[in-house]
């Protein structure tokens, strides 16, 4: 008796977890499937009534039109170049900063790496009107340099931040041993540390090429022609031009996901470990 | 014999200072960057908000606090303040149920590994979009013709050929932009809430289980207490970034229709490139800084406090 009510119990708790679940991927997957189905729609479908899944029309069309367009070609080439770049420079820049917080003792370490740290927290709308006069009057107003140089500044603090944390697991012996061979701290940190912490790095390197792609009010402000715009925006201006190109539109975001989604499937235990480090151990 | 001498403590005074340069040299890249862009432009922008009509005149004249004066007796900052506040504050309660809910979901015992990561994929979804597709992937399913309003006409809960103009509506806009910035939100907290829970002792469950512990009393006195400090973290983060939150806006309402959807991101925004009132932006800014350096002593003060 008391064995069939714990059984069904059991059933009970089951069937909820499984509606649970299933009520879950509807919210978290419906949007996005829709976005997926719209994108392979001719733009007249969009708002057909009642609502089309798989239609008639099912075509490439939107997806040819934006890959065949120079001009909507650019705003992707526009992006890696940027993200790439802001991720390279990020992990040269923080592997550096993040040795020197972790190796040495000096008296200033401890006000810079709060300076440091607190950058994180500045908020981007605050710095914006000051890079805009400053960018303008370096010159790079509407050039990569200008998103990539600003980009850095945000990408930075956690680069450091990870870095330094990584550093510190790696016991100090390990360097030691390279000095006692006659090698200097260049030679340690690159020979001998970088390679060990290359699971750090690329988590690190993710996560900076993820908010360098996605990042959208700078590459709104600090650039200017169309030649020069990043994916975000190039979106933004579908929106703007003529009529709405929904099923161009839809298309433009998935190939815009793309990079972001691919090194999250490649990466997904980096990527989680990663973005979850600061809270977790917080 | 003592020429040797001199030489030998001379190398070491090269060699002390060689020693205390060394840690610099390699944090130089950081520091001339983060002083040219981080500290330069915080000193320039408040000296922004202090002069009139900066970078529109040449001669810009010092005007004391009257900018302060301009844009705090501003209404439509009010509402800046108070919209932001509604978003933020509803961001990060609904993030966390909905996060928790999800990572509980995840970590229930009688699902297979596999379906866990089946589900756990669909789940972490919102988390690979920007921003901008978000906002205009949110905009073809809130769209009056759009597919949520044939939902709710089939289910009956509107009315047929009445269908609803969420983001363009003065009552329901700025509710509709903090569900879509909730929907994108939540796998932040459901990833590191999972961890959280899976690192959370089986022992503290079993010994409830045996004194009796029903499992909203397991959850309440074993689950909450654990996730503590992940919470706190969490919940102090995401209040810092869904306070910035500019583009999701943006590219939704842009701050409309007549100001309800205005967050203090967009105010400042518009203010400089829509108006051209740099100064006044400034001093936004400005405000916007003070305001996000209290949460940010918060927060530390909280890390401080758990380390």
């Amino acid at each position: 008796m008391i064995n069939r009510s714990v059984k069904t119990n059991r059933t009970i708790t089951k069937v909820l977890v499984i509606i649970g679940l299933l009520i879950g991927a509807f919210y978290a997957g419906f949007p996005v499937f829709w976005m997926i189905d719209s994108s392979f729609k001719g733009n007249s479908e969009i708002f057909a009534y009642p609502p089309k899944l798989i239609t008639d029309t099912f075509s490439f069309k939107a997806y040819s039109a934006v890959l065949t367009d120079p001009e909507k070609v650019r705003f992707f080439i526009n992006s890696y170049v940027v993200a790439t770049s802001v991720t390279l420079l990020t992990l040269l820049v923080g592997i550096l900063a993040g040795y020197s917080f972790s190796r040495y003792e000096y008296p200033l370490k401890n006000i810079l790496n709060t300076i440091i740290v607190s950058v994180q927290a500045v908020p981007p709308i605050s710095l914006l009107i000051p890079y805009f006069s400053l960018i303008v009057a370096l010159g790079i107003y509407n050039t990569y340099m200008a998103l990539i140089l600003t980009y850095m500044v945000f990408t930075l603090p956690y680069a450091i931040l990870m870095m330094t944390g990584y550093f510190n697991t790696l016991p100090k012996e390990l360097d030691e041993a390279v000095k006692v061979d006659g090698g200097s701290s260049f030679v340690a940190l690159w020979r001998v540390l970088v390679p060990i912490a290359i699971p750090g790095i690329v988590s690190i390197g993710i996560y900076t090429f993820m908010l360098a792609w996605n990042e959208f009010l700078f590459a709104l402000t600090l650039t200017r022609t169309n030649d020069m715009r990043t994916v975000p925006i190039g979106i933004q201006l579908l929106m703007g031009q003529h009529s709405y190109e929904w099923n161009q539109m839809m298309a433009m975001s998935v190939l815009g996901c793309l990079p972001v989604l691919i090194l999250f499937l490649f990466f997904q235990r980096y990527f989680i470990a990663g973005m979850s480090a600061g809270s977790v151990k917080g | 014999m003592e020429k040797s001498i001199s030489i030998g403590s001379e190398n070491r005074t090269l060699q002390v200072l060689k020693k205390s340069v060394t840690p610099y040299s390699y944090l130089s890249p950081t520091l001339i960057l983060m002083a040219i862009l981080s500290l330069l432009p915080i000193v320039v922008v408040i000296r922004y908000s202090l002069l009139d009509n900066v970078i529109m005149t040449k001669n810009p004249v010092f005007v004391g606090i009257s900018n302060y004066v301009a844009i705090l007796t501003d209404p439509v900052f009010h509402q800046a303040i108070f919209n932001t506040l509604y978003f933020t504050v509803m961001s990060v309660i609904f993030h966390l149920i909905i996060g928790l809910a999800f990572a509980m979901l995840l970590n229930a015992k009688i699902l297979s590994s596999f379906t866990k990561s089946i589900f756990r994929a669909i789940y972490v979804l919102p988390w690979v979009f920007t921003a901008t597709i978000i906002a205009i992937l949110w905009r073809l399913l809130l769209d009056p013709n759009g597919v949520i309003n044939y939902f709710l006409t089939t289910a009956h809960i509107i009315s047929f050929g009445n269908p609803i103009a969420w983001l363009g509506s003065i009552n329901l806009a700025l509710h509709a932009v903090t569900f879509i910035n909730i929907w994108a939100g939540y796998p932040f907290y459901m990833v590191s809430l999972l961890a959280g829970l899976q690192g959370i002792p089986n022992e503290l469950y079993e010994a409830a289980t045996i004194d009796g512990a029903s499992s909203i009393q397991s959850f309440r006195y074993i689950t909450i207490p654990q996730l503590r400090p992940i919470i706190l973290s969490l919940a102090i983060l995401d209040f810092i970034w869904t306070m910035q939150q500019f583009a999701l806006i943006w590219m939704t309402t842009g701050g409309g229709p007549i100001h309800v959807t205005e967050m203090l991101s967009t105010y400042t925004y518009k203010l400089a490139f829509s108006s051209y009132k740099f100064s006044a932006a400034s001093t936004s800014a400005v405000v916007i800084l003070i305001l996000s350096a209290f949460v940010v002593v918060f927060y530390v003060r909280n890390q401080k406090a758990s380390a």
